[in-house]
């Protein structure tokens, strides 16, 4: 995996800039193909009021099937991607999506269903979504599972809103959600969408809970503590019965942001350890591919006193052996969503989870957990690791190479040049690279990561220029993402295509 | 085991380089009385023939719409997807890649959603559009939400037109919110317009409605969006992307806030979901838009260059102060919206929309015409889809029609008790004039 030298190769070998859809076509194209008119016209004027029909069609591209084809085509060569790269990005689990997954979600028998039909006509799907919502409860150890939300955030949401349903069952309004420092964001803005408020807890150094701090914050006015475990700094919280008794003590309840799960499947669960609430990130933890950023799906699962509020509906298994969906749950919280959940990413993950077993579930996390350590091991001589070992599935590193004006960004947009995608940066902590590489590579491939971060780190000190102007082997080149921010473009016009073209 | 590719001996190697005996030790962060002391308790593994076979089986306790006549609509549509859609949103690489943080390796997909931020504008006549949220009920919650930020008024009036699971979401988002949920009534299949004008006052943040609204409808967005505006309140407009190709867009007629339902647009009906949240905005309100934004920008080189912005916005920088907390969204629904509207395009869309006004308008007359059957609001202007009155028991003359391997519409007791006599039909270009008549003679038969 050697990188392609700087002098000279900008851009070399590349392919051509891509035009937009818009630039592309002809007046009159048209890519698509349909029936003909088999039914009598109707003038649109005749049964449509004037005030609300259109002049004409909207101004959309008209371009033939072939180019739509090469355009598209075009943009997918331009694309890292984790079936052609690696990708250790610390806190969004990048396995390898299995292909049946695929062939399994796009199987007419499965796709082809349209949400309104009677469940008599939908028993086998019936039976893949009440097969997964089992699983995902005794992986979590927690008493029932809605497959409804439709991302992780979303999960995190529909948790709150059943925390908040429980306090308010108990006379309590309890505005508080603690978070700790190191939280993604969107617990934070979860909160906020739920009209609760958030506080930090503090993290001590090693990266655990502060319990001094958690005891000093957590009152009557507190609904719950959001914890992910492992951390986001890689290192998997034992004082977690401790943080669920003095939550319970004072009738508040523990969230668990399971992001990390793919550390602990088969290993720890979280019911089995004090947590009320978790939600589950399929498009990390269970292979759902990405997507480019979606769809995901945030299933959550809850403990027994809590199951009331679940979202409605349900699926279940009937006394007969047959499926169905129930919408009768008096105190449930209502709906997040239109319909039932993204049904077609949680096929992919009951696919998953009928491939691995029980065993395979739990080879995954030991394999995850063994590929992190390796890595910190292979890299602490060039990088400085601010937190001990042993790791969970992912750590934490920063570069520290001020002194040549080398910075983790620098590190980052050259991992590119060897086809690496760089890892999660500047997050939980300023200036570091979150590195998770998952169960799914070859020791091949964590060694070369290795040693390209050992080539970097031997450049970022005997040519740091080479960093500053890194990468040298992608279309484009370190964005000005300050003048996309302040002046926003967010859209292609034609009139602006004009005032280009004015010398 | 499946799916990782270590041996034994690369293990070995592992742990020897680390220093520890084994795997074990790497957890030792755990405490042994924290484990799990058994396995999972979940079937054994299936080898990848297993699993084909278990899935065969599966997909064989399924009736999908393949092997039916699909009139069901209700939020949900049988459109026609052109095979180029999934064939180019199936490419490995758009669908494996992560969400486009690291612009040099991501511009493919970067572009595609410029692009398709681009489209849904066009579409909409609106000023500035998402890369996507995860449907149309929680796009309209966001877009409440959006409403309240920036008008910090309290209430929102909602027609009750507007699709049922869409109003639950509704509440269900506001509950702990200061935002108050106000019905509009209906009158005759459509939102009452004169009620409106009652419920506004200068404390409403917003109006919404729905375009063609869930009885198949359309509503006077034009006369709702002026009622708005007058008494100080935004215009959210909700709309059937396909209806976009032939009615005025929701931009021209006045709305604020467009959210939409991008499913008709090249997604399939995956018993409802993943689908696509469509939303779109006045230029002024580009920094309260929730989810991500591409924007165009130029590199070190002067090259053309698309990248996310605006992510101050967003949760993993403003964390509790952001405009909302959405991280994933849809991206690969987008991409194969954005596939289809470019290969359908200008004179696809438009006629599209036209064959499905002209084959639900022979289905409605045909049926109509039926002894025991009616329009349920014959004075409604409709699109692709219309509520049916029948003397019948619906439940009997819907599963008669499914005897016929025909579906023949959507209850519409299950929401409205006073509608308990009628059931929703969708057509939309997919159904072919013999499918309808198939469709009037089953009826007839019921």
């Amino acid at each position: 995996m050697s990188p392609v030298e700087p002098s000279g190769l900008q851009g070399a070998g590349l392919v051509p800039p891509e035009p937009l859809i818009f630039e592309m076509g002809s007046a009159g194209a048209c890519g698509v193909s349909l029936p003909p008119q088999d039914v009598p016209s109707v003038a649109p004027s005749s049964v449509i009021p004037a005030e609300l029909l259109a002049d004409g069609p909207p101004p959309l591209p008209e371009v033939g099937e072939c180019d739509v084809v090469r355009h598209y085509t075009r943009l997918a060569h331009r694309l890292f991607s984790v079936d052609g790269n690696f990708y250790p990005l610390g806190s969004c689990t990048m396995k390898y999506n299995p292909k049946i997954n695929e062939r399994a979600a796009a199987m007419p028998g499965l796709v082809n269903l349209h949400p309104h039909q009677t469940d008599d006509d939908v028993q086998g799907m019936l039976q893949i979504l009440h097969e997964l919502r089992t699983a995902l409860a005794e992986i979590a150890g927690l008493a029932e599972v809605s497959l409804q939300p439709a991302a992780g955030a979303h999960g995190e949401m529909t948790g709150l809103m059943v925390i908040t349903a429980h306090h308010r069952d108990h006379g309590g309004l309890r505005p508080k959600v603690l978070t700790p420092d190191t939280s993604h964001g969107t617990n934070p803005a979860s909160c906020a969408v739920c009209g609760r408020h958030a506080m930090v807890v503090e993290s001590l150094p090693d990266g655990r809970i502060d319990l001094v701090d958690l005891a000093k914050k957590v009152d009557e006015q507190t609904a719950a503590l959001m914890i992910t475990n492992p951390s986001t700094v890689g290192r998997w919280d034992g004082q977690i019965r401790e943080i669920a008794r003095i939550l319970h003590d004072h009738g508040a309840l523990l969230y668990l942001d399971g992001a990390n799960m793919n550390a602990v499947l088969g290993i720890v669960r979280p019911g089995d350890v004090g947590v009320d609430v978790m939600h589950y990130n399929l498009h990390k933890t269970f292979s759902t591919p990405h997507g480019c950023g979606g769809p995901g799906a945030g299933p959550i699962a809850v403990a027994e006193h809590l199951r009331d509020y679940l979202p409605v509906p349900q699926v279940v298994r009937r006394d007969d052996g047959t499926y169905a969906w129930d919408h009768d749950r008096a105190s449930s919280i209502g709906k997040v969503r239109s319909f039932y959940g993204q049904v077609g990413v949680l096929v992919r993950a009951w696919a998953y989870i009928r491939a691995l077993g029980p065993d395979g579930l739990r080879d995954v996390s030991e394999k995850a957990v063994l590929s992190a350590n390796y890595l910190a091991a292979r890299l602490r001589e060039a990088y400085d690791l601010p937190f001990d070992g042993p790791y969970a599935h992912e750590f934490i590193m920063v570069p520290s190479f001020h002194d040549y004006g080398v910075t983790e960004l620098d590190v980052a947009k050259r991992l590119i040049d060897y086809g690496v995608h760089p890892p999660t940066m500047s997050w939980p902590v300023a200036h570091c690279l979150m590195i998770e590489p998952t169960e799914s590579e070859s020791l091949a491939t964590l060694d070369a990561f290795a040693e390209a971060m050992l080539a970097i780190a031997r450049d970022a000190r005997e040519r740091p220029e080479l960093l500053h102007h890194a990468p040298f082997t992608m279309p484009v080149n370190r964005l000005d993402e300050v003048t996309a921010a302040r002046r926003p473009d967010l859209r292609w016009r034609p009139e602006a295509d004009q005032a280009a073209e004015t010398p | 085991m499946r799916y990782t590719q270590l041996t034994d001996n690369d293990v070995a190697k592992m742990l020897e380089t680390i220093g520890t005996e084994s795997i074990d030790e790497l957890l030792s962060p755990i405490d042994a009385s924290d484990r799990l002391a058994r396995s999972l308790d979940l079937p054994p593994a299936l080898s990848e023939l297993e699993l084909l076979a278990e899935l065969d089986r599966l997909s064989a306790r399924n009736r999908s719409c393949d092997g039916q006549i699909c009139f069901l609509g209700g939020g949900a549509y049988d459109h026609f997807i052109p095979t180029v859609v999934d064939e180019l949103a199936g490419q490995s690489e758009f669908v494996t890649a992560y969400t486009p943080y690291q612009a040099e390796a991501s511009q493919g997909a970067l572009q595609a959603f410029y692009e398709f931020q681009t489209l849904i504008c066009q579409l909409t006549g609106m000023d500035v559009s998402n890369a996507s949220l995860y449907e149309l009920a929680s796009a309209a919650a966001e877009a409440v939400l959006m409403a309240r930020a920036i008008t910090r008024k309290r209430r929102v009036l909602v027609a009750e037109t507007v699709q049922p699971d869409c109003r639950v979401v509704l509440e269900t988002y506001v509950r702990e919110l200061p935002i108050e949920l106000v019905a509009v009534p209906t009158r005759d299949g459509q939102m009452d317009l004169d009620a409106l004008d009652r419920l506004l006052d200068d404390d409403t943040a917003a109006v919404v409605t729905q375009t063609p609204n869930f009885f198949g409808g359309v509503e006077r967005i034009d006369l709702s969006t002026t009622a708005a505006h007058n008494a100080g309140a935004l215009a959210i407009v909700m709309v059937d992307p396909i209806a976009c190709g032939l009615l005025k867009s929701p931009g021209a007629l006045g709305a604020d806030i467009v959210v939409g339902e991008g499913q008709a647009l090249g997604c399939p009906l995956s018993l409802g979901g993943p689908y696509l949240g469509l939303l779109a905005c006045r230029e002024a309100h580009m920094r309260k838009i929730p989810g991500r934004v591409v924007g165009a920008t130029h590199d070190a080189a002067g090259r053309r260059a698309y990248c996310l912005t605006l992510q101050t916005r967003e949760q993993h920088i403003r964390r509790e102060r952001a405009t909302s907390n959405v991280c994933t969204n849809q991206g690969l629904l987008a991409l194969r919206a954005g596939v289809y509207l470019s290969v359908v395009g200008k004179h696809g869309i438009e006629r599209i929309a036209r064959l499905c006004l002209d084959k639900a308008h022979y289905a409605a007359e045909r049926i109509a015409s039926l002894d025991g059957f009616e329009l349920a609001f014959p004075d409604v202007s409709f699109f692709k889809e219309f509520a049916v009155r029948t003397t019948r028991d619906v439940p009997a003359v819907l599963a008669a029609c499914r005897r016929r391997g025909i579906l023949a519409g959507v209850p519409l007791g299950r929401w409205y008790d006073e509608l308990a006599d009628c059931f929703l039909v969708a057509v939309t270009e997919k159904r072919s004039r013999a499918e309808i008549d198939a469709l009037v003679e089953a009826l007839d038969d019921a």
